[in-house]
């Protein structure tokens, strides 16, 4: 018979952690960055379809790193809760607050009870009405739960990308400012620039994944910024340093007519009723 | 009750289990007592005590579809609405009308509309038009016991087409019966207690490639001769302002078409019809 190890419970949570803490740090960053309309999530992220980013409602979005399968199904977890929420109260009381809550309970809940903890971190990002109503919230694998300020950043080199950010960040920044403060910190890190092996200065559309919550769309505020959006936005940037704010960001959004098949959300802000903002059940009938 | 208030203990199995992403089917294990097909089936017929929705029309164009209903609903020989909506935007690229039991068909049509959105926030990738229409028999169908007892919902599906075949019209209308059939119709379509007149008048006035404009007064006269013979829907009402609700689904998304627009064209029947010497 062999006797059980005795591991006392500081060694234990502490392995669990550093377990954890190794499998984020492989993962590439995300940076969530508040801006004048909103919160604009980049991640570097090559693949164009297992995204690291989502839209969990209508004023809601999700970002994530570390293992793609776990935090996967934390973000389906996320859509039902507000979807069902949604439907047994009303649109209106479906909360960030109430899904990072739900969020935290099941990550703690994973790190204490389970062999492996959950190997993610994520950001609940909710905007609000005015700039100062937006709510970023950030989750550790241990489950505890941070509201943030300004910006969230995750991911392997977190600290390094956070320090970058703070020297920069603007309170009130245009989307295409915020977006270039953004890339740039991303850059000055990875591995697939200047910075790191060789490469672009700085990373290119294909190797970034942008979404915004954006406060003037009504309903489902969420929108991905990819391909043919994107690269202008990011071209810009380059041509000249620093972008006004003012600059109109409808002109850099994506076309009017979204492309057929594109999930709906993908309109023009400027003209609220095409693509994908007009319907998806956003009025409760009340009759 | 319990189960769908995950703030407290996390999320429970069901929520974290990656399987299937449609809205419906997790309800039914996570929080059934929600879906309005899982209740008792009253005993008698109470078709009587319930508001009933009347007339619902659709019809395509040469840029897609537009469904429109009259805003009457009726309990026996009383009028219990006036100003009810009927037709709803199911997603930016389809619309629902619903006939019958006023109540559970609202109530189906959130139920729809959260699994329509569900399905593409999960998936990332909108359902095709034929998937949506499949889904949405699939309820009807839930619904027989109840409607056997009075309580029958009939709605009318249509939608814009984006995987539509160079050629073909990219506007489609599908019918349903309340046992869950799911009929794709041609050009046009009407359900309710007034939809054998809209449709005769319907066969008088649509053509193939009307334009938007032309295909709008066609289905507000349409609505208008159900409502000039049938005593449960509801004709234009200048007095009140109350003018027929018509949703159009073209390849910008679902727009509901404005009661101004709407107000000119029940105008401009009446007064045609007034002036041919008041024979309607």
């Amino acid at each position: 018979m062999t006797m059980p190890y005795y591991a006392s419970p500081e060694q234990l949570m502490r392995d669990k952690s550093e377990y954890a803490r190794k499998g984020i740090s492989r993962g590439r960053s995300v940076a969530v960055v508040t801006y004048a309309d909103g919160v604009l999530f980049i991640a570097e992220n090559p693949s164009s379809t297992l995204h690291k980013v989502g839209e969990l409602y209508d004023r809601i979005g999700f970002a994530a790193v570390g293992r793609y399968s776990e935090f996967e199904s934390l973000r389906v977890a996320g859509v039902r809760l507000a979807d069902v929420r949604g439907y047994s109260y009303n649109r209106r009381d479906v909360t960030g607050r109430v899904i990072a809550n739900a969020y935290a309970q099941t990550l703690g809940e994973v790190f204490t009870q389970q062999m492996k903890p959950f190997e993610v971190e994520l950001c609940v990002a909710e905007v609000g009405e005015t700039p100062e109503s937006d709510q970023l919230y950030r989750l550790t694998f241990d489950g505890s739960v941070v509201d943030e300020p300004d910006f969230v950043v995750m991911g392997g080199q977190a600290e390094a990308v956070s320090a970058n950010l703070r020297e920069h960040f603007l309170p009130g920044m245009g989307l295409a400012e915020a977006l270039r403060v953004g890339v740039q910190a991303l850059s000055a890190v990875s591995p697939a620039t200047s910075a790191g092996n060789g490469g672009p200065a700085l990373l290119t559309a294909e190797q970034l994944e942008v979404a915004v919550l954006d406060r003037r769309r009504p309903k489902r505020a969420f929108r991905r910024i990819a391909g043919a959006a994107l690269r202008p936005l990011l071209d810009r940037q380059e041509e000249d340093g620093a972008v006004a704010g003012e600059e109109p960001h409808t002109a850099a959004h994506a076309p009017s007519v979204p492309q057929p098949g594109a999930p709906a959300g993908l309109g023009d802000p400027g003209a609220p009723d095409t693509g994908g903002t007009a319907g998806s059940g956003g009025e409760a009938p009340t009759t | 009750m319990s189960e769908y208030s995950a703030g407290r203990s996390g999320f429970s199995p069901a929520y974290l289990d990656r399987v299937g992403s449609s809205f419906t089917d997790f309800l039914a294990a996570a929080a059934p007592d929600l879906l309005p097909g899982r209740r008792p089936v009253p005993q008698i017929p109470v078709g009587n005590v319930a508001p009933h929705g009347t007339t619902i029309v659709s019809v395509t164009y040469d840029g897609g579809v537009l469904m429109g209903g009259d805003r009457r609903a009726t309990m026996g020989n009383l009028i219990s609405s006036r100003d009810i909506e009927k037709v709803y935007p199911a997603d930016a690229w389809s619309v629902i009308g619903i006939a019958g039991a006023a109540g559970i068909a609202i109530e189906m049509v959130r139920l729809y509309q959260v699994e329509l959105e569900h399905y593409e926030k999960i998936e990332g990738l909108t359902l095709s038009l034929d998937g949506k229409a499949n889904r949405l028999a699939q309820m009807i169908r839930g619904n027989l016991g109840a409607a056997l007892q009075g309580l029958a919902v009939v709605p009318l599906f249509a939608g814009f087409d984006l995987d539509a075949a160079p050629g073909a019209t990219p506007g489609r209308i599908f019918s349903y019966d309340v046992t869950g059939g799911n009929y794709e119709e041609r050009g046009y379509s009407a359900v309710g207690s007034g939809s054998l007149f809209a449709r005769n008048s319907l066969k008088k006035t649509w053509r193939p490639d009307l334009d938007g404009g032309a295909a709008t007064r066609s289905l507000v006269e349409a609505l208008y001769d159900a409502a000039d013979d049938d005593s449960a829907t509801g004709g234009p009402d200048p007095v009140r302002r109350l003018y027929p609700i018509v949703y159009r689904v073209d390849a910008e998304g679902t727009v509901r078409v404005p009661d101004d627009e709407i107000a000119a064209v029940a105008s401009r029947i009446t007064d045609e019809r007034s002036a041919a010497d008041g024979q309607g």
